[in-house]
């Protein structure tokens, strides 16, 4: 490892410019012309729309345009569309309401937009949108997925009779049955997994430039994934031909995943500029991302775990409803599916296991992937479940999950996965040596004298990255692939670009990636630069969520940089007359192994591009583009304790110690890994312990629509964090990557919520673990 | 937002004049929790008179133990004062509790009393001390001057110029934070005097700040923390949200109370 290399605390070359206020973000785009974008959105959770009126609004000032769903509709933009197929075990496909970029029939949520007020300012625009009159006929509502598949239950779409939209399983259903029949032990528990909103920094934003001389269109939007937002509003949406329509995602403040989607606004803007003949901006403001932005989890579970007598798991039967709220969002379908229930098997060899899930339309904001994306569902689930049976069967946490470790690999899990590599008992050591676990007794013995209840808790956690191999996923219903792509292009002087189809929302690639190009060819990483965000600038690519610029797009650097590598040379061996198997690169040169012979690198890529000496035959240049498709997906997993004390007389959780030991396999760039450790913890504290969106159950008013009432974690919530790494290399990628995005978010909650029903003697309590939950969970446990 | 225009005061005189010229005008004092209102669309004012910048406003003020706070002196201010600390900290305590550090350089202690917000921590002091609030017209109590929720005994463009009260033997605050906007979700001030005691409770009453004359009869009698244990707090008084239950909150009252003794010492 070079000091820039891989394995190097290098500081982030991004944090400059954005610690001074220098980033670049959709919202500080101008362009002349430019006007300002209000939409006019449902206060009615469910309605009809019987008509609007605009006549006041269009003669209120600075107004340009008012434009409604029929108008859009006429024009031939079609419907917001799932992404992602599933089929119900009864073979029938998943039940699809329509979602109009601007409701016109129906509105289905609170926040639905129904028009586009054009004016010369945001205020104007949204004095403007006031001022539209529509006519609603208030229906019935429901929030709430196990309410709405109720007999009584509102009717949301009529494509999805009973509001369920599949109902799906995975596993072997009378295999299971079977084992939990003959189990020593059966360990039952319901799951309630709260819902979140994402909260990103940056609220969403988006642009739309018409270019009526070229025909052309350009969408600034906050996207995690340029290249398929371009792709879908272009397939799907019918809002112009790939080669008319550029999409630019600049720098973005955070996503968690809530930035995947296309979500109405882009296709609106985009459409609003050709018919009014401006450039359309619209920014979210905070409330209006509580109401509009993609939501997460929001799962309810019953789950059965069968043991033999000697404690090893012997089934494991779940049964789950998951809300997808009053639309299905882009990859809604694959969350409570392929990114929830393959990952049931946790660390454990488990024999037979069965999920049933069942999703349902609600009149909430759709709900899609935020930050872990099902896997924090699967290992709340498993964590809680063998928590509960440890304390049922009278066995240590530690030793009932030793018991069922899976210690060999590859292992093929009964609900498709093939873990490629792990350790699982390394990082639980390494966990409870850090957090002096044999010690606890007496700590908890000390706290009990001051008056407080004091509770350790552990979760061992395992998750699929690096998504994923295109065939797997296309013949689970994925509507795309899922490779991605990098283009190293050298430049005469022998700097260089990457231009690389991930995108980076504050996860730092714009050093990593450069790190990765420092390490192969010896150059300091600030003769590198990094191209991302722009479907002009950068060929085809899938974007960044799931953990997976580092597994696949960086993997795909890599091929490109072999490409690159395998040019130079061959340039350089022809440059000094020797072979060019001998030819090795470090630091910065090129060198004929054994002799002192060199050539410096930016004198290989000056002759590739002078072209005046190059072997016979040769093309001029330097510039390589690869595409990787992942072999399988990446298993990062590891152990996580908490230790909390109780405050019996207000029902405070305080965190007083946390422990994380991950296995990410090898790590590119340590800071940056913690940096995405503490963001993932922190948002999983936020949901075991703060975090809850709510809504009113009658009217479906979202009652969390600011911070005042949405608790956000807040530094002095978290503890100082504890970590480790423990590394078993994935062997299913060239860097031996497996992603750490995510697994802070999906480990820690189970850990908190074990450490606080230890501290109360208590099994039953919910996410978030509010004072008031705790207080009340004591009060019933007395 | 809706379009406002701003107006920035130079003295109290200057103020009331403008006020009187805007019949839909409203004093700013700090903004803390107006300007949020205002960006929601919630408040309308025509015109904001800004009251920050008036030089008679500002400032803490210790002379024996008779204190004077200006209207306009923001929460870090009182927080910081070392003079209010050496015969009132339990006020420079609380003040140190609202908000974030910016709230604290920004809100000022005339706004948080005029506004009366529910969740408030200066009313509660206010009450707790027996403060008398000054306004550009007379002298009022505290014990008059908050009326219920959102709501006080000001009169249409009268404004607070100051609060000032005898700094009591002792007193103390607990303060137990909502989760998310960490106002009180309950808040107890409690202050002792050769004559007597005072518990104000914050963030828990159905009709915003209150005294609890049971917890104040048996901290008279004896001032220890315990003396709390016996007495009642009716939920039915109590607010009901989704942050916390009345019983909840009858229960967070009694703690805090308890708090509040042992924080006063």
């Amino acid at each position: 490892m070079g000091v820039e290399g891989i394995g190097a605390r290098v500081t982030r070359k991004e944090d400059k410019r954005f610690l001074t206020g220098k980033g670049r973000y959709t919202d500080d785009m101008s362009v002349p012309g430019m006007k300002h974008a209000c939409f006019v959105r449902s206060p009615y959770a469910h309605a009809r729309i019987r008509g609007m009126d605009t006549t006041a609004a269009r003669e209120m000032p600075g107004v340009i345009g008012i434009l409604d769903g029929r108008q859009l509709q006429a024009d031939g933009i079609g419907n917001l569309i799932c992404g992602w197929m599933i089929h119900s075990k009864d073979g029938s496909p998943m039940k699809m309401g329509a979602w109009r970029p601007l409701a016109y029939e129906t509105v289905r949520y609170v926040g639905d937009a129904v028009a586009i007020v054009v004016a010369d300012t945001y205020a104007e625009a949204r004095d403007a949108a006031e001022a539209v009159t529509v006519d609603y006929e208030e229906l019935p509502a429901v929030t709430e997925a196990v309410s709405a598949l109720q007999a009584e239950a509102p009717q949301i779409h009529p494509e999805a009779p009973g509001n369920l939209i599949f109902d799906w399983q995975i596993g072997d259903p009378e295999a299971t049955d079977r084992a939990i029949a003959s189990a020593a032990h059966v360990t039952e528990i319901k799951i309630h997994n709260n819902r979140l909103s994402p909260n990103p920094m940056e609220p969403r934003s988006t642009l739309g430039i018409y270019d009526a001389a070229e025909e052309h269109y350009t969408c600034y939007t906050t996207s995690q994934n340029p290249h398929v937002a371009r792709l879908v509003m272009s397939a799907f949406y019918n809002v112009a031909p790939e080669n008319k329509l550029r999409v630019i995602a600049p720098d973005v403040g955070g996503g968690f995943g809530s930035k995947i989607y296309i979500y109405p606004e882009e296709i609106v803007c985009l459409w609003a500029s050709k018919k009014t003949g401006v450039p359309v901006k619209w920014t979210s403001d905070r409330t209006e991302a509580f109401l509009t932005d993609a939501h997460g989890r929001d799962h309810v579970s019953t789950v059965k775990m069968g043991f033999d007598a000697d404690h090893r798991i012997v089934g494991l039967k779940v049964d789950t409803i998951a809300n997808l709220g009053a639309y299905m969002s882009l990859f809604s379908s694959a969350v409570p599916t392929y990114l929830y229930a393959t990952l049931l098997s946790g660390q454990y060899a488990i024999p037979a296991i069965h999920a049933n899930v069942r999703t349902v339309y609600t009149n909430t904001v759709p709900v899609d992937a935020y930050r872990g994306a099902g896997r924090p569902e699967a290992t709340y689930l498993l964590e809680r479940t063998m928590e509960t049976a440890a304390r049922e069967l009278g066995l240590s946490p530690a030793e009932l999950r030793r018991k069922n470790f899976i210690r060999s690999f590859p292992y093929q899990t009964p609900v498709i996965m093939n873990y490629d590599a792990g350790d699982y008992e390394a990082s639980l050591s390494a966990a409870m040596q850090a957090a002096d676990w044999d010690g606890f007794p007496a700590r908890k013995a000390e706290a009990a004298e001051r008056g407080k209840k004091r509770g350790i808790g552990m979760s061992c956690y395992i998750e699929a990255c690096g998504i994923a191999p295109s065939a797997a996923v296309g013949s689970l219903g994925a509507g795309v692939g899922l490779w991605e792509s990098a283009e190293v292009r050298v430049n005469a002087v022998g700097t260089i670009e990457v231009l690389t189809g991930s995108h980076s929302h504050g996860q730092g690639h714009e050093t990593t990636f450069a790190q990765l190009v420092a390490e192969r060819l010896g150059v300091p990483i600030d003769s590198v630069n990094i191209v991302h965000g722009d479907t002009d600038k950068v060929q085809m690519g899938m974007g960044t969520y799931g953990s997976r610029s580092g597994a696949v797009g960086m993997s795909a650097v890599v091929k490109a940089l072999d490409k690159v590598e395998a040019k130079a040379k061959k340039i350089a061996a022809h440059m000094m007359e020797a072979d060019e198997n001998d030819i090795v690169i470090e630091n910065g040169e090129l060198k004929v192994a054994g002799t002192d012979k060199t050539v410096p690198w930016f004198q290989v890529a000056l002759s590739a591009y002078t072209a005046h000496n190059l072997p016979a035959g040769m093309e001029p240049g330097l510039k390589e583009t690869a595409f990787y498709d992942p072999a399988n997906f990446t298993f990062p997993a590891g152990c996580y304790i908490a230790e909390v004390e109780v405050d019996p007389e207000t029902g405070k959780t305080q965190i007083v110690q946390f422990v994380a030991a991950d296995d990410f396999g090898n790590i590119i760039n340590p800071m940056i890994v913690e940096g995405q450790v503490h963001g993932g913890l922190a948002q999983g504290i936020g949901q075991a312990l703060l975090e809850e969106v709510r809504y009113d159950p009658e009217s479906g008013q979202l009652l969390t629509a600011s911070y005042m009432d949405y608790a956000m974690p807040r530094a002095d919530d978290l503890p100082s964090f504890d970590l480790s790494h423990q590394n078993t290399p994935c062997p299913s990628n060239p860097l031996g990557i497996k992603g750490c995005g995510e697994a802070g978010a999906i480990g820690s909650p189970p850990a908190l919520i074990n450490a606080i029903t230890d501290a109360i003697g208590t099994n039953d309590l919910t996410m978030p673990a509010t004072p008031m939950k705790v207080w009340l969970a004591m009060q019933a446990n007395h | 937002m809706y379009a406002t225009s701003y107006h920035r005061a130079s003295s109290v005189e200057d103020a009331v004049k403008l006020r009187g010229e805007h019949e839909e005008g409203r004093y700013l004092s700090g903004g803390m929790t107006l300007i949020a209102t205002m960006k929601q669309r919630l408040a309308a004012p025509s015109d904001l008179i800004d009251l920050r910048h008036i030089p008679d406003l500002k400032g803490v003020s210790v002379d024996g133990r008779n204190v004077r706070i200006g209207a306009g002196t923001p929460h870090a201010d009182v927080a910081g004062s070392s003079m209010l600390r050496s015969v009132c900290p339990a006020i420079c305590a609380l003040a140190g509790m609202i908000g974030d550090p910016h709230v604290r350089h920004m809100g000022t202690i005339g706004g948080s009393i005029a506004n009366n917000d529910p969740a408030a921590d200066y009313p509660a002091a206010m009450l707790g001390l027996g403060a008398t609030i000054i306004t550009d017209r007379r002298w009022l109590a505290a014990d008059d001057f908050f009326t219920g929720m959102f709501e006080t005994a000001l009169e249409e463009g009268e404004m607070v110029t100051a609060v000032t009260f005898e700094a009591p033997e002792k007193a103390g605050y607990a303060k137990f934070a909502n989760p998310a906007s960490r106002y009180a979700l309950t808040g107890v001030f409690v202050a002792k005097r050769g004559d007597g005691v005072r518990v104000a409770v914050t963030g828990a009453g159905a009709d915003g700040v209150f005294r609890h004359a049971g917890m104040e009869a048996a901290l008279a009698e004896t001032w220890s923390p315990d003396s709390v244990a016996g007495t009642e707090v009716a939920p039915a008084d109590l607010l009901s949200d989704m942050h916390a239950s009345p019983d909840y909150r009858a229960n967070l009252v009694k703690v805090m109370a308890k708090r509040a003794v042992m924080a006063a010492g």
